[in-house]
Protein backbone atom coordinates (compact mmCIF):
# COMPACT_ATOMS: atom_id res chain seq x y z
CA UNK A 1 0.00 0.00 0.00
CA UNK A 2 1.31 3.69 -0.72
CA UNK A 3 1.82 5.65 2.27
CA UNK A 4 -0.22 8.50 3.07
CA UNK A 5 -1.62 10.83 6.00
CA UNK A 6 -4.06 10.51 8.62
CA UNK A 7 -5.89 12.92 10.76
CA UNK A 8 -8.89 12.07 12.81
CA UNK A 9 -11.61 14.75 12.98
CA UNK A 10 -14.11 15.51 15.22
CA UNK A 11 -16.71 16.85 13.73
CA UNK A 12 -18.41 17.02 10.15
CA UNK A 13 -17.64 20.95 10.30
CA UNK A 14 -13.59 19.81 10.44
CA UNK A 15 -13.96 17.33 7.77
CA UNK A 16 -15.39 18.91 5.30
CA UNK A 17 -12.87 21.92 5.77
CA UNK A 18 -10.45 19.28 5.59
CA UNK A 19 -10.89 17.11 2.64
CA UNK A 20 -11.86 20.73 1.02
CA UNK A 21 -7.60 21.57 1.20
CA UNK A 22 -6.49 18.57 -0.28
CA UNK A 23 -7.81 17.21 -3.55
CA UNK A 24 -6.78 13.73 -3.18
CA UNK A 25 -7.96 13.36 0.61
CA UNK A 26 -10.39 10.78 1.04
CA UNK A 27 -12.66 10.22 4.09
CA UNK A 28 -12.37 6.72 5.80
CA UNK A 29 -15.13 5.01 8.43
CA UNK A 30 -15.35 1.10 8.44
CA UNK A 31 -12.76 1.03 5.72
CA UNK A 32 -13.35 -2.44 4.53
CA UNK A 33 -13.81 -1.11 1.01
CA UNK A 34 -11.27 1.56 0.39
CA UNK A 35 -8.56 0.09 2.22
CA UNK A 36 -8.90 -3.53 0.38
CA UNK A 37 -8.66 -0.87 -3.10
CA UNK A 38 -5.85 0.87 -1.31
CA UNK A 39 -3.85 -2.38 -1.05
CA UNK A 40 -4.43 -3.25 -4.52
CA UNK A 41 -3.71 0.14 -6.09
CA UNK A 42 -7.14 0.46 -6.95
CA UNK A 43 -7.19 3.90 -5.12
CA UNK A 44 -3.90 5.97 -3.31
CA UNK A 45 -5.50 8.78 -2.02
CA UNK A 46 -2.53 11.73 0.14
CA UNK A 47 -4.13 11.49 3.17
CA UNK A 48 -7.06 9.88 5.08
CA UNK A 49 -9.39 11.76 6.89
CA UNK A 50 -11.06 9.35 9.78
CA UNK A 51 -14.73 10.47 10.44
CA UNK A 52 -15.61 7.96 12.85
CA UNK A 53 -16.02 10.76 15.93
CA UNK A 54 -17.78 12.97 14.03
CA UNK A 55 -20.99 12.50 16.40
CA UNK A 56 -23.03 10.65 13.25
CA UNK A 57 -23.40 7.08 14.56
CA UNK A 58 -26.58 7.19 16.33
CA UNK A 59 -30.18 6.16 14.68
CA UNK A 60 -33.45 8.56 15.84
CA UNK A 61 -37.15 7.83 15.52
CA UNK A 62 -38.55 11.13 15.00
CA UNK A 63 -41.94 11.75 13.81
CA UNK A 64 -42.53 10.34 10.36
CA UNK A 65 -39.45 9.37 9.28
CA UNK A 66 -36.19 7.06 11.08
CA UNK A 67 -32.70 8.70 10.99
CA UNK A 68 -30.08 6.74 10.85
CA UNK A 69 -26.48 8.53 11.15
CA UNK A 70 -24.03 8.09 8.71
CA UNK A 71 -21.36 6.28 10.47
CA UNK A 72 -23.42 3.92 12.19
CA UNK A 73 -22.29 0.38 11.76
CA UNK A 74 -24.45 -2.08 9.41
CA UNK A 75 -24.62 -4.27 12.56
CA UNK A 76 -25.52 -1.88 14.56
CA UNK A 77 -28.03 -0.91 12.15
CA UNK A 78 -29.34 -4.20 11.25
CA UNK A 79 -30.49 -5.13 14.72
CA UNK A 80 -31.43 -1.66 15.90
CA UNK A 81 -35.21 -2.01 17.59
CA UNK A 82 -36.16 0.84 15.55
CA UNK A 83 -35.10 -0.23 12.18
CA UNK A 84 -36.88 -3.70 12.79
CA UNK A 85 -40.01 -2.15 13.74
CA UNK A 86 -40.39 0.28 10.79
CA UNK A 87 -38.12 -0.98 8.45
CA UNK A 88 -37.58 -4.51 8.57
CA UNK A 89 -36.49 -4.71 4.63
CA UNK A 90 -33.58 -2.74 5.20
CA UNK A 91 -32.47 -4.89 8.43
CA UNK A 92 -32.52 -8.34 6.23
CA UNK A 93 -30.95 -6.78 3.29
CA UNK A 94 -27.70 -6.11 5.06
CA UNK A 95 -27.63 -9.08 7.20
CA UNK A 96 -27.46 -10.64 3.67
CA UNK A 97 -24.81 -8.51 2.59
CA UNK A 98 -20.76 -9.31 3.42
CA UNK A 99 -19.85 -11.26 6.70
CA UNK A 100 -20.26 -10.45 10.54
CA UNK A 101 -16.79 -9.59 10.54
CA UNK A 102 -17.41 -6.62 7.79
CA UNK A 103 -20.73 -5.75 8.76
CA UNK A 104 -19.00 -4.84 12.73
CA UNK A 105 -17.34 -2.45 10.47
CA UNK A 106 -18.85 -1.33 7.27
CA UNK A 107 -21.22 2.57 8.01
CA UNK A 108 -24.10 3.09 6.16
CA UNK A 109 -22.31 5.96 4.70
CA UNK A 110 -19.33 3.71 3.64
CA UNK A 111 -21.65 1.36 2.08
CA UNK A 112 -23.65 3.79 -0.07
CA UNK A 113 -20.36 4.62 -1.58
CA UNK A 114 -19.47 0.65 -2.00
CA UNK A 115 -17.74 0.42 -5.15
CA UNK A 116 -18.33 -2.15 -8.05
CA UNK A 117 -16.99 -5.72 -7.35
CA UNK A 118 -16.36 -5.76 -11.28
CA UNK A 119 -12.66 -7.85 -11.18
CA UNK A 120 -11.20 -5.51 -14.14
CA UNK A 121 -11.96 -2.68 -11.83
CA UNK A 122 -9.71 -4.35 -9.51
CA UNK A 123 -7.13 -5.50 -12.04
CA UNK A 124 -4.76 -2.34 -12.29
CA UNK A 125 -3.14 -4.02 -15.51
CA UNK A 126 -6.50 -4.41 -16.96
CA UNK A 127 -8.62 -1.10 -18.98
CA UNK A 128 -11.06 -0.02 -17.23
CA UNK A 129 -13.36 3.19 -17.74
CA UNK A 130 -13.79 3.28 -14.26
CA UNK A 131 -10.65 2.83 -12.55
CA UNK A 132 -8.81 5.24 -15.31
CA UNK A 133 -11.27 6.73 -17.71
CA UNK A 134 -10.79 6.61 -21.26
CA UNK A 135 -8.85 3.57 -21.11
CA UNK A 136 -11.51 0.86 -22.25
CA UNK A 137 -14.11 -1.42 -20.62
CA UNK A 138 -12.78 -4.83 -20.07
CA UNK A 139 -15.74 -6.61 -18.99
CA UNK A 140 -17.82 -6.09 -22.23
CA UNK A 141 -15.63 -8.57 -24.08
CA UNK A 142 -14.82 -10.65 -21.00
CA UNK A 143 -15.86 -12.28 -18.25
CA UNK A 144 -19.10 -10.71 -17.62
CA UNK A 145 -20.80 -13.09 -15.44
CA UNK A 146 -21.51 -10.53 -12.57
CA UNK A 147 -22.40 -8.00 -15.04
CA UNK A 148 -25.41 -5.71 -15.68
CA UNK A 149 -28.58 -6.55 -17.62
CA UNK A 150 -30.01 -2.57 -17.47
CA UNK A 151 -28.61 0.82 -18.06
CA UNK A 152 -25.58 -0.27 -18.63
CA UNK A 153 -23.16 1.74 -21.78
CA UNK A 154 -20.39 1.41 -23.74
CA UNK A 155 -18.09 2.48 -21.31
CA UNK A 156 -19.21 0.08 -18.36
CA UNK A 157 -21.54 -2.75 -17.68
CA UNK A 158 -20.27 -3.03 -13.91
CA UNK A 159 -23.14 -3.49 -11.41
CA UNK A 160 -23.65 -1.69 -7.74
CA UNK A 161 -22.59 -4.11 -5.02
CA UNK A 162 -24.53 -3.38 -2.19
CA UNK A 163 -28.04 -4.85 -0.85
CA UNK A 164 -28.39 -2.10 1.98
CA UNK A 165 -28.40 0.11 -1.65
CA UNK A 166 -30.89 -2.29 -3.14
CA UNK A 167 -33.36 -1.69 0.13
CA UNK A 168 -33.13 1.83 0.56
CA UNK A 169 -34.00 2.94 -2.89
CA UNK A 170 -36.78 0.91 -2.01
CA UNK A 171 -38.05 2.37 0.70
CA UNK A 172 -37.48 5.99 -0.43
CA UNK A 173 -34.68 6.51 1.87
CA UNK A 174 -33.04 10.25 1.26
CA UNK A 175 -29.47 10.90 1.58
CA UNK A 176 -28.17 14.26 4.00
CA UNK A 177 -25.05 15.36 2.91
CA UNK A 178 -22.61 18.58 3.87
CA UNK A 179 -20.63 20.55 1.87
CA UNK A 180 -18.62 23.80 1.46
CA UNK A 181 -21.80 25.30 0.07
CA UNK A 182 -24.55 23.90 3.12
CA UNK A 183 -26.34 21.16 3.20
CA UNK A 184 -28.74 19.17 0.84
CA UNK A 185 -30.90 16.00 0.62
CA UNK A 186 -30.23 13.51 -2.32
CA UNK A 187 -33.23 11.13 -2.71
CA UNK A 188 -31.87 7.81 -2.70
CA UNK A 189 -32.87 7.20 -6.46
CA UNK A 190 -30.97 10.00 -7.94
CA UNK A 191 -28.16 9.40 -5.50
CA UNK A 192 -26.28 6.57 -7.58
CA UNK A 193 -25.65 6.84 -11.36
CA UNK A 194 -25.70 5.50 -14.39
CA UNK A 195 -22.39 4.90 -16.38
CA UNK A 196 -23.48 6.43 -19.17
CA UNK A 197 -19.75 8.09 -20.58
CA UNK A 198 -18.77 8.72 -16.73
CA UNK A 199 -18.49 5.16 -15.31
CA UNK A 200 -15.62 7.03 -13.24
CA UNK A 201 -18.50 8.67 -10.99
CA UNK A 202 -20.25 5.95 -8.35
CA UNK A 203 -22.50 8.77 -7.29
CA UNK A 204 -23.86 12.58 -7.78
CA UNK A 205 -21.81 13.52 -4.61
CA UNK A 206 -19.46 15.91 -4.63
CA UNK A 207 -16.02 15.27 -3.78
CA UNK A 208 -16.59 17.81 -1.08
CA UNK A 209 -19.23 16.67 0.37
CA UNK A 210 -20.00 13.98 3.60
CA UNK A 211 -22.54 12.19 4.12
CA UNK A 212 -24.16 12.82 7.48
CA UNK A 213 -27.53 10.57 7.42
CA UNK A 214 -30.14 8.53 5.85
CA UNK A 215 -33.35 9.44 6.15
CA UNK A 216 -36.65 7.25 5.70
CA UNK A 217 -40.13 7.91 5.42
CA UNK A 218 -42.43 6.37 7.73
CA UNK A 219 -44.59 3.96 5.56
CA UNK A 220 -47.61 0.99 5.89
CA UNK A 221 -45.12 -1.61 4.23
CA UNK A 222 -43.15 -3.55 7.15
CA UNK A 223 -45.34 -6.15 7.47
CA UNK A 224 -44.89 -7.80 4.21
CA UNK A 225 -41.03 -7.31 3.40
CA UNK A 226 -38.77 -9.83 1.76
CA UNK A 227 -35.42 -9.75 0.39
CA UNK A 228 -34.15 -12.36 -1.30
CA UNK A 229 -30.79 -12.86 -2.67
CA UNK A 230 -29.43 -15.55 -5.37
CA UNK A 231 -26.02 -16.27 -4.95
CA UNK A 232 -23.23 -18.55 -5.83
CA UNK A 233 -22.99 -19.77 -2.30
CA UNK A 234 -25.27 -19.94 0.53
CA UNK A 235 -23.75 -16.87 2.16
CA UNK A 236 -21.20 -14.46 2.24
CA UNK A 237 -20.94 -13.74 -1.76
CA UNK A 238 -22.24 -10.76 -4.08
CA UNK A 239 -25.80 -10.77 -5.47
CA UNK A 240 -26.05 -12.47 -9.13
CA UNK A 241 -29.28 -11.43 -8.30
CA UNK A 242 -31.51 -9.48 -5.65
CA UNK A 243 -35.13 -9.05 -4.81
CA UNK A 244 -36.49 -6.42 -2.63
CA UNK A 245 -39.95 -6.35 -1.75
CA UNK A 246 -42.39 -4.46 0.65
CA UNK A 247 -46.03 -4.69 0.35
CA UNK A 248 -48.87 -2.95 2.16
CA UNK A 249 -51.61 -5.66 1.83
CA UNK A 250 -55.42 -5.58 2.38
CA UNK A 251 -56.88 -9.06 2.71
CA UNK A 252 -55.50 -10.34 -1.12
CA UNK A 253 -54.90 -6.77 -2.38
CA UNK A 254 -51.92 -5.19 -3.21
CA UNK A 255 -52.86 -1.78 -1.30
CA UNK A 256 -49.22 -0.32 -2.14
CA UNK A 257 -45.87 -1.41 -2.72
CA UNK A 258 -42.10 -1.40 -3.07
CA UNK A 259 -39.59 -2.98 -6.18
CA UNK A 260 -36.18 -3.01 -6.44
CA UNK A 261 -33.24 -5.31 -7.65
CA UNK A 262 -30.02 -5.72 -7.01
CA UNK A 263 -27.23 -7.35 -9.11
CA UNK A 264 -28.20 -5.87 -12.59
CA UNK A 265 -27.48 -2.06 -12.78
CA UNK A 266 -24.81 0.48 -12.11
CA UNK A 267 -27.12 1.94 -9.27
CA UNK A 268 -29.74 -0.25 -7.31
CA UNK A 269 -32.69 -0.44 -9.98
CA UNK A 270 -35.92 0.31 -8.20
CA UNK A 271 -39.00 -1.65 -10.43
CA UNK A 272 -41.25 1.67 -10.84
CA UNK A 273 -43.24 -0.12 -13.62
CA UNK A 274 -44.03 -3.44 -12.08
CA UNK A 275 -45.18 -1.54 -9.13
CA UNK A 276 -47.50 0.69 -10.82
CA UNK A 277 -48.99 -2.61 -12.66
CA UNK A 278 -49.14 -4.31 -8.94
CA UNK A 279 -50.51 -1.81 -7.22
CA UNK A 280 -54.36 -2.59 -6.71
CA UNK A 281 -54.38 -5.58 -7.64
CA UNK A 282 -54.83 -9.04 -6.19
CA UNK A 283 -51.61 -10.99 -4.89
CA UNK A 284 -51.69 -13.95 -7.44
CA UNK A 285 -48.80 -15.62 -9.75
CA UNK A 286 -50.32 -14.62 -12.52
CA UNK A 287 -50.24 -10.98 -11.62
CA UNK A 288 -46.39 -11.31 -10.68
CA UNK A 289 -45.71 -13.14 -13.77
CA UNK A 290 -47.06 -9.73 -16.02
CA UNK A 291 -45.02 -7.67 -13.70
CA UNK A 292 -42.14 -9.62 -13.95
CA UNK A 293 -42.21 -9.57 -17.71
CA UNK A 294 -42.65 -5.42 -17.64
CA UNK A 295 -39.96 -5.10 -15.07
CA UNK A 296 -37.22 -7.28 -17.37
CA UNK A 297 -38.01 -4.67 -20.12
CA UNK A 298 -34.94 -3.58 -22.08
CA UNK A 299 -32.71 -5.94 -20.45
CA UNK A 300 -29.63 -6.77 -22.22
CA UNK A 301 -27.35 -9.20 -21.75
CA UNK A 302 -23.82 -10.56 -22.71
CA UNK A 303 -21.99 -13.20 -23.43
CA UNK A 304 -21.99 -15.16 -19.94
CA UNK A 305 -24.80 -13.47 -17.80
CA UNK A 306 -27.29 -14.60 -20.37
CA UNK A 307 -28.94 -16.48 -17.24
CA UNK A 308 -29.81 -13.33 -15.48
CA UNK A 309 -32.70 -12.49 -18.25
CA UNK A 310 -34.65 -15.76 -16.54
CA UNK A 311 -33.50 -16.04 -12.83
CA UNK A 312 -34.41 -11.90 -13.01
CA UNK A 313 -37.76 -12.55 -13.49
CA UNK A 314 -38.03 -15.71 -11.38
CA UNK A 315 -36.58 -14.25 -8.08
CA UNK A 316 -38.69 -11.05 -8.64
CA UNK A 317 -41.56 -13.47 -8.94
CA UNK A 318 -40.68 -15.74 -5.95
CA UNK A 319 -39.72 -12.70 -3.50
CA UNK A 320 -43.56 -11.36 -4.43
CA UNK A 321 -44.93 -14.95 -3.78
CA UNK A 322 -42.58 -14.96 0.14
CA UNK A 323 -43.83 -11.21 0.53
CA UNK A 324 -47.74 -11.41 0.07
CA UNK A 325 -47.60 -15.21 1.97
CA UNK A 326 -49.29 -16.94 -1.31
CA UNK A 327 -48.80 -20.20 -1.94
CA UNK A 328 -48.39 -21.99 -5.63
CA UNK B 1 25.87 -11.14 -11.35
CA UNK B 2 23.81 -10.22 -8.89
CA UNK B 3 21.83 -13.35 -8.59
CA UNK B 4 25.19 -15.94 -8.39
CA UNK B 5 25.82 -13.29 -5.48
CA UNK B 6 22.68 -13.66 -4.17
CA UNK B 7 22.40 -17.40 -4.60
CA UNK B 8 26.27 -17.59 -2.55
CA UNK B 9 24.87 -15.87 0.16
CA UNK B 10 21.73 -18.04 0.38
CA UNK B 11 24.28 -21.10 0.72
CA UNK B 12 26.18 -19.73 3.43
CA UNK B 13 23.26 -20.04 5.40
CA UNK B 14 23.53 -23.07 7.83
CA UNK B 15 21.42 -26.06 7.08
CA UNK B 16 18.34 -26.45 8.64
CA UNK B 17 17.08 -22.72 7.98
CA UNK B 18 14.06 -22.66 8.59
CA UNK B 19 11.13 -22.61 6.05
CA UNK B 20 10.14 -19.13 7.15
CA UNK B 21 13.64 -17.87 6.48
CA UNK B 22 13.90 -19.87 2.93
CA UNK B 23 10.82 -18.35 1.95
CA UNK B 24 12.11 -14.70 2.72
CA UNK B 25 15.26 -15.69 1.18
CA UNK B 26 13.62 -16.55 -1.69
CA UNK B 27 11.72 -13.89 -2.45
CA UNK B 28 14.39 -11.76 -2.04
CA UNK B 29 15.79 -12.99 -4.46
CA UNK B 30 13.03 -12.87 -7.47
CA UNK B 31 12.70 -9.64 -6.01
CA UNK B 32 16.21 -8.90 -6.68
CA UNK B 33 15.73 -10.61 -10.17
CA UNK B 34 13.48 -7.95 -10.91
CA UNK B 35 14.97 -5.30 -9.85
CA UNK B 36 17.24 -2.07 -11.82
CA UNK B 37 20.41 -2.46 -10.72
CA UNK B 38 20.26 1.14 -8.80
CA UNK B 39 17.24 0.17 -6.86
CA UNK B 40 19.28 -3.25 -5.65
CA UNK B 41 21.99 -0.42 -4.28
CA UNK B 42 19.77 1.89 -2.43
CA UNK B 43 18.01 -1.76 -0.89
CA UNK B 44 21.66 -3.10 0.03
CA UNK B 45 22.10 0.10 1.60
CA UNK B 46 18.84 0.10 3.61
CA UNK B 47 18.01 3.11 2.07
CA UNK B 48 14.21 2.25 1.64
CA UNK B 49 14.02 1.48 5.07
CA UNK B 50 15.56 4.87 6.57
CA UNK B 51 13.29 6.61 3.34
CA UNK B 52 10.10 4.53 5.27
CA UNK B 53 11.38 5.25 8.62
CA UNK B 54 11.70 9.20 7.66
CA UNK B 55 8.04 8.98 6.73
CA UNK B 56 4.89 9.99 9.28
CA UNK B 57 4.95 7.91 12.56
CA UNK B 58 2.00 8.44 14.32
CA UNK B 59 1.35 7.56 17.93
CA UNK B 60 -1.05 5.02 19.13
CA UNK B 61 -1.54 4.08 22.35
CA UNK B 62 -3.66 0.90 21.96
CA UNK B 63 -4.34 -2.43 24.95
CA UNK B 64 -3.58 -5.38 22.98
CA UNK B 65 -4.64 -8.90 25.61
CA UNK B 66 -4.77 -6.71 28.30
CA UNK B 67 -1.44 -5.43 28.16
CA UNK B 68 -1.16 -1.47 27.48
CA UNK B 69 1.54 -0.66 24.31
CA UNK B 70 2.40 3.31 23.58
CA UNK B 71 3.86 2.92 19.72
CA UNK B 72 4.24 4.78 16.71
CA UNK B 73 3.29 3.36 13.58
CA UNK B 74 2.74 4.42 9.96
CA UNK B 75 -0.77 4.97 8.85
CA UNK B 76 -0.64 2.52 6.79
CA UNK B 77 0.07 -0.47 8.62
CA UNK B 78 -2.86 -3.00 9.17
CA UNK B 79 -4.15 -3.71 12.84
CA UNK B 80 -3.10 -7.45 11.18
CA UNK B 81 0.45 -6.61 10.54
CA UNK B 82 1.18 -4.89 13.68
CA UNK B 83 0.00 -7.61 15.93
CA UNK B 84 2.50 -10.07 13.42
CA UNK B 85 4.97 -8.50 12.39
CA UNK B 86 5.80 -5.58 15.13
CA UNK B 87 4.57 -7.49 18.13
CA UNK B 88 5.30 -10.74 16.94
CA UNK B 89 1.85 -12.11 17.98
CA UNK B 90 1.53 -14.64 14.86
CA UNK B 91 -1.27 -16.87 16.39
CA UNK B 92 -3.33 -14.18 14.64
CA UNK B 93 -3.14 -15.11 10.89
CA UNK B 94 -3.07 -13.93 7.39
CA UNK B 95 -4.79 -15.79 4.57
CA UNK B 96 -5.77 -13.54 1.62
CA UNK B 97 -4.82 -9.96 3.58
CA UNK B 98 -8.81 -8.49 1.53
CA UNK B 99 -11.19 -9.35 4.21
CA UNK B 100 -12.57 -12.50 2.43
CA UNK B 101 -11.60 -15.43 4.34
CA UNK B 102 -11.58 -14.23 8.11
CA UNK B 103 -8.19 -15.88 9.31
CA UNK B 104 -7.06 -12.78 10.95
CA UNK B 105 -10.57 -12.05 13.09
CA UNK B 106 -10.00 -10.54 16.21
CA UNK B 107 -11.64 -8.83 18.60
CA UNK B 108 -11.85 -5.27 18.90
CA UNK B 109 -13.80 -3.68 21.64
CA UNK B 110 -15.44 -6.83 22.02
CA UNK B 111 -16.11 -7.09 18.69
CA UNK B 112 -14.82 -9.16 15.81
CA UNK B 113 -13.44 -7.51 13.36
CA UNK B 114 -11.14 -8.66 10.13
CA UNK B 115 -7.42 -7.20 11.49
CA UNK B 116 -6.43 -7.07 8.17
CA UNK B 117 -8.67 -3.89 6.53
CA UNK B 118 -8.40 -2.47 9.93
CA UNK B 119 -5.74 0.37 9.86
CA UNK B 120 -3.76 -0.18 13.25
CA UNK B 121 -3.40 4.44 13.64
CA UNK B 122 -7.94 3.83 13.47
CA UNK B 123 -7.47 1.48 16.83
CA UNK B 124 -6.54 4.31 19.41
CA UNK B 125 -7.69 3.60 22.78
CA UNK B 126 -8.91 0.34 21.85
CA UNK B 127 -8.93 -2.99 23.45
CA UNK B 128 -7.95 -5.85 21.25
CA UNK B 129 -8.32 -9.85 22.03
CA UNK B 130 -5.93 -12.06 19.98
CA UNK B 131 -5.87 -16.02 20.29
CA UNK B 132 -2.71 -15.40 22.41
CA UNK B 133 -5.67 -13.58 25.07
CA UNK B 134 -7.91 -16.16 25.48
CA UNK B 135 -6.59 -19.03 27.32
CA UNK B 136 -5.68 -17.86 31.38
CA UNK B 137 -2.49 -19.40 31.41
CA UNK B 138 -2.40 -23.12 30.89
CA UNK B 139 -6.09 -23.09 30.99
CA UNK B 140 -7.68 -23.08 27.77
CA UNK B 141 -10.71 -21.31 26.61
CA UNK B 142 -13.64 -23.23 26.37
CA UNK B 143 -13.87 -23.26 23.06
CA UNK B 144 -10.13 -24.09 22.35
CA UNK B 145 -11.37 -27.18 23.83
CA UNK B 146 -14.39 -27.68 22.14
CA UNK B 147 -12.52 -27.69 19.08
CA UNK B 148 -9.54 -29.39 19.83
CA UNK B 149 -12.42 -32.02 21.12
CA UNK B 150 -14.58 -31.77 18.16
CA UNK B 151 -11.63 -31.92 16.05
CA UNK B 152 -12.62 -28.34 14.52
CA UNK B 153 -9.75 -28.41 11.99
CA UNK B 154 -6.86 -29.99 9.84
CA UNK B 155 -4.66 -28.02 8.83
CA UNK B 156 -5.01 -25.20 11.38
CA UNK B 157 -4.45 -22.19 9.64
CA UNK B 158 -8.01 -20.86 9.66
CA UNK B 159 -8.55 -22.28 13.54
CA UNK B 160 -7.50 -18.39 15.05
CA UNK B 161 -9.88 -16.35 13.51
CA UNK B 162 -12.35 -19.35 13.31
CA UNK B 163 -11.90 -19.55 17.01
CA UNK B 164 -12.76 -15.60 17.79
CA UNK B 165 -15.14 -15.46 15.73
CA UNK B 166 -17.11 -18.48 17.21
CA UNK B 167 -16.66 -16.95 21.04
CA UNK B 168 -18.44 -13.70 19.62
CA UNK B 169 -20.75 -15.62 17.59
CA UNK B 170 -22.18 -16.56 20.96
CA UNK B 171 -21.80 -13.66 22.72
CA UNK B 172 -23.32 -11.74 19.66
CA UNK B 173 -26.62 -14.35 20.88
CA UNK B 174 -26.69 -15.71 17.14
CA UNK B 175 -25.89 -19.39 17.68
CA UNK B 176 -29.48 -20.58 18.21
CA UNK B 177 -29.45 -22.97 16.13
CA UNK B 178 -27.14 -25.03 13.15
CA UNK B 179 -28.28 -22.90 10.40
CA UNK B 180 -28.04 -19.25 12.43
CA UNK B 181 -24.25 -20.79 13.14
CA UNK B 182 -23.50 -21.92 9.88
CA UNK B 183 -24.53 -17.78 8.48
CA UNK B 184 -22.80 -16.16 11.48
CA UNK B 185 -19.76 -17.80 10.49
CA UNK B 186 -19.69 -17.47 7.18
CA UNK B 187 -17.17 -14.79 7.30
CA UNK B 188 -14.80 -17.49 8.26
CA UNK B 189 -13.45 -19.61 5.84
CA UNK B 190 -11.88 -23.23 6.01
CA UNK B 191 -10.45 -24.65 3.24
CA UNK B 192 -10.36 -28.15 4.85
CA UNK B 193 -13.51 -28.48 5.13
CA UNK B 194 -14.12 -28.65 9.02
CA UNK B 195 -17.64 -26.92 9.14
CA UNK B 196 -19.68 -30.02 10.56
CA UNK B 197 -17.12 -30.23 13.62
CA UNK B 198 -16.54 -26.49 14.46
CA UNK B 199 -20.65 -26.59 13.82
CA UNK B 200 -20.27 -29.26 16.77
CA UNK B 201 -17.93 -27.19 18.95
CA UNK B 202 -19.94 -23.88 19.07
CA UNK B 203 -23.22 -25.64 19.64
CA UNK B 204 -21.62 -27.54 22.69
CA UNK B 205 -19.90 -24.42 24.02
CA UNK B 206 -23.15 -22.35 23.79
CA UNK B 207 -25.20 -25.56 25.72
CA UNK B 208 -22.65 -25.64 28.46
CA UNK B 209 -23.24 -21.89 29.31
CA UNK B 210 -19.32 -20.59 29.48
CA UNK B 211 -19.43 -18.01 27.03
Amino acid sequence: MNNFQYSRVSSQAAAIAEVAKNPSAKFVAGGTNLIDLMKYGVMAPDKLIDINHTGAASIKKETGTLHIGATVTNSVAAENADVLKYQPLLSQAMLMGASPQLRNKATMGGNLLQRTRCAYFYDISAPCNKREPGSGCSAIEGYNRMHAIFGASEACIAVNPSDMNVALVALDAVIMVSGPKGSRKIPMADFHRLPGSHPELDSTLDRKEIITGIVIPDNKLAGHTTYLKVRDRTSYAFALISVAVALEMEGNTIKDIRLAMGGVAHKPWRLTAAEQMLKGKTASVDNFRMAAELAMKGAKAYEHNAFKLKMAPNTMIQALKTASGIKA
Amino acid sequence: MIENKSREKESDKPAGASRRDFLKQSSVITAIALTPAAAVKASDLKLDEKLSAAMEQMPLNIEINGKPYNLKVEPRLTLLDLLRERLKLTGTKKGCDQGQCGACTVHVNGVRTNSCLSLAIMNEGAKVTTIEGLAKGETLHPMQEAFIKHDGFQCGYCTPGQIMSAVACIHEGHAGSDDEIREFMSGNICRCGAYANIVNAIKEVKAEGKV
